[in-house]
């Protein structure tokens, strides 16, 4: 059994009745001697691979706070830095393609620190055999994408690995941006009693990929909602200061998120589920493949914990950007149940939201 | 969203946990026979709503769950193999085996692959004619018919490269077999909509009869879930042991007449292993003599494995409703989703994965504040 050689022996503790001999658990698939694709899900596999081999090997006070970005002092400037890796499949999808999300999924990390993002940087890692005409339209979108965002794309490299090495392309981005103004803006600063705003419908970008990916029927109706949030970040510090956390939901989903937020700040999370937003296509997909859109990836919407007293006004000035037509509050934060996320269900039960194992599979029946 | 709104709407739920309420004189224990049903009911709180009394406990309708684990073994010998492609639904990758699970031989080269339908297993067939298309063909009557037709279009159109790894289970005998056990527990049934939806519900009659227990085949949905509960409790106190449709509105007492004529063409009866009970007699499905060719286990020789089930878990007594999730020192301790000791907990329709993922580990002090959030 060699995937449970290295696993700790578990033994039961002697108060246990005689249907629970004390064995040795025969199964445990934690303890991975090689990489499995749930290690980048988002989910517990990927925070214990983070907690395991990253954070031991680099830790410092700014990796420490594990934020989606680092935020330090340069001179008289708050700086904000971050980096991500883009390796969807396909590359192209509806409403969007590899190169946009490369673009602002990075200008979304610099963000969600309520920093203005000025600089990216672009990696492209490229399999031999990629068609050129579609690397020019990843690129002319990343262009258009930049352009929009009101960013340059000022360094890069390219690396060309032999067929079957990688998946066409993979890009990496990182970026930095100029925090202006008195913000302090963490995962650890949510405070009981405060307001929690989503910006709009999630589920979009991971159920659009997967229709495409999978060749569903549904495919079409549904597009990724891929962004750039930095105007709608802009515009809600414009409202109020009083905003204490921003998580744009990608891979694992709102749920995903909240859950490190419940934890990061020790604090509990109350949802109403009829108070989330999912569009109708996205929520029978999930139906038709036993997914839960709360665990589905966005790529332009954000998550905000902010201030009961300026919460409204907030969500007011959200409701005015294009990007946050539909925002709305879904819950508060609570003293109780710290480390917990507790939505009260559309039929009036109620659940935990827990953060998932790795990826969300599809159901059987 | 059409057709799941109308059976989510917390005020009719209200009126029919009342209406339950004043038909019940006495506590009742009614097993929800699916694995679906056992999720609708966790996800959405069901049994939070219930009046004290009416206690649900969790059936053996978790197809992933009751796959035996030499069965699974067998599986991962396959999928090991260099010219195999190995397609599955999803959910059983997660599963271990004696050792590791479908993501770990694909993390090792295995070429594993998630399908949604079997028939997409045609396409990857034809598209690598050298290689060999093995899908691991397991559920209850539900997923019969679409595992049939893989088999038959293949058969048809002369793919020799396409085979299953059978390991179907049906119903009736599950429900039989728990109903035979002297710690049985179970006074009546919510029966299984989708198996039914296949199946009819004629075949539950004669076990309702003999066993003296109502059987009221249920839908998904929190309204179907209550509503079935409902019909249950009334057929419970006034005595009737009779087959009841409460998902009318989806199946009727004959079934899909073609899909079964597709699963006998195709599979017969025969004994099979339940992961966590055992030998049932004519309680599973394999392929005929004609169709051998698409025989995953005489093609690849893996009759042999028989792997030895290590006693370490309560998941036999849960399947069969004697004992619930937190009767288990182990649950949400040393056994979680992460580390599952067993076959419950391995599967979101399993019982013991659905209170774990929707916070039932919790101390009771906890599952207060959940119930008043």
């Amino acid at each position: 059994m060699p995937d449970s050689a290295q696993a700790p022996t578990r033994t039961l503790n002697s108060d246990e009745p005689e249907s629970m001999p004390g064995a040795a658990c025969p199964l445990p698939i934690f303890d991975h001697k090689q990489v499995v694709l749930g290690h980048g899900s988002g989910g517990k596999l990927s925070a214990e691979l983070i907690e395991r081999i990253f954070v031991p090997a680099f830790s410092n006070p700014l990796l420490d706070k594990l934020d989606d970005q680092a935020v330090f002092e340069i001179g008289a400037a708050r700086l904000a830095f971050t980096t991500d890796s883009f390796v969807v499949t396909p590359i192209f999808f509806p409403g969007g393609d590899i190169g946009e999300l490369a673009v602002n999924g990075t200008v979304n990390d610099l963000a969600m620190s309520g920093a203005r993002p000025l600089y990216l940087s672009s990696a492209f890692i490229l399999e031999e055999g990629l068609v050129m005409e579609d690397l020019r339209r990843i690129v002319n979108s990343m262009r258009c994408a930049a352009q929009a965002a009101g960013v340059q794309l000022v360094t890069g490299d390219t690396k060309v690995v032999n067929r079957g090495k990688g998946d066409q392309i993979f890009i990496n981005t990182a970026g930095i941006g100029v925090i202006e103004g008195a913000v302090n803006i963490s995962a650890a600063n949510a405070r009981p009693g405060d307001q929690i705003i989503l910006s709009g419908y999630v589920g979009d970008h991971g159920m659009a990929i997967l229709s495409q990916r999978e060749g569903l029927e549904f495919e079409g109706e549904i597009r990724s909602d891929t962004a750039a949030l930095h105007t709608l970040v802009a515009a809600m510090l414009e409202a109020s200061t009083d905003i204490h956390v921003l998580r744009d939901p990608t891979r694992g989903g709102i749920a995903t998120t909240l859950n490190e937020i419940a934890a990061r700040s020790r604090v509990g999370v109350r949802l109403q589920e009829t108070a989330i937003p999912v569009r109708e296509a996205v929520s029978s997909a999930c139906e038709l493949l036993g997914l839960d859109p709360l665990y589905v990836a966005n790529e332009g919407k954000l998550v905000a914990i902010v201030g009961r007293a300026g919460a409204q006004e907030i969500l007011d000035r959200m409701r005015r950007h294009p990007l946050g037509t539909d925002a709305c509050i879904i819950g508060e934060v609570t003293a109780e149940h710290p480390g917990m996320v507790i939505m009260t269900t559309g039929i009036g039960g109620s659940r935990v939201l827990d953060t998932l194992f790795g990826e969300q599979l599809p159901r059987i029946c | 969203m059409k057709y799941f709104d109308e059976y989510r709407d917390p005020r009719l739920a209200r009126k029919v946990v009342d209406e339950i309420q004043r038909a019940q004189t006495r506590p009742w224990v009614i097993m929800e026979v699916c694995g679906g049903q056992t999720h609708s009911i966790v996800k959405h709180g069901l049994d939070f709503l219930l009046p004290q009394g009416i206690e649900l406990v969790h059936g053996p309708g978790c197809p992933v769950c009751v796959t035996p684990l030499e069965m699974i073994d067998k599986a991962h010998a396959i999928a090991r193999r260099p010219e195999v492609i190995f397609c599955s639904f999803g959910d059983m990758l997660r599963v271990p085996g004696s050792d590791g699970d479908l993501f770990t031989i694909k993390s090792r080269g295995g070429d594993v692959r998630v399908v949604y339908s079997p028939l997409d297993c045609l396409k990857i067939a034809r598209a690598n004619p050298s290689r060999m298309v093995v899908f691991f063909a397991i559920g209850f009557e539900t997923t019969a018919p679409a595992n049939a037709m893989l088999v038959w279009r293949a058969y048809k159109e002369g793919l020799r490269n396409v085979s299953l790894l059978v390991s179907h289970v049906l119903v009736p005998p599950a429900i039989a077999f728990i109903l035979q056990s002297p710690q049985n527990r179970v006074q009546g049934f919510l029966g299984p909509g989708h198996v039914c939806t296949v199946m009819g519900y004629r075949e539950y009659e004669p076990i309702a009869e003999r066993y003296q227990v109502p059987i009221v085949i249920t839908g998904f949905e929190p309204l179907d879930l209550l509503q079935g509960t409902l019909m249950t409790v009334r057929l419970l106190e006034q005595g009737q042991a009779v087959v009841e449709n409460q998902y009318a509105r989806v199946l009727g007492r004959e079934g899909n007449a073609a899909a079964q004529k597709l699963i006998y063409d195709v599979f017969e009866v025969g004994d099979r292993k339940w992961r966590g009970v055992g030998s049932i007699p004519k309680s599973g499905l394999k392929l005929r003599w004609e169709f051998r060719e698409h025989d995953a286990e005489r093609l690849f020789d893996v009759r042999e494995i028989d792997t030895r089930e290590p006693e370490i878990c309560i998941s036999g007594q849960i399947l069969k409703g004697i004992r619930k999730p937190h009767d288990c020192p182990a649950f949400g301790q040393q056994c979680t989703p992460q580390h599952p000791l067993g076959a419950t907990m391995v599967s979101a329709e399993g019982a013991c994965a659905a209170y774990y993922t929707y916070g039932r580990h919790l101390k009771k002090a906890d599952l207060v504040q959940v119930a008043q959030a």
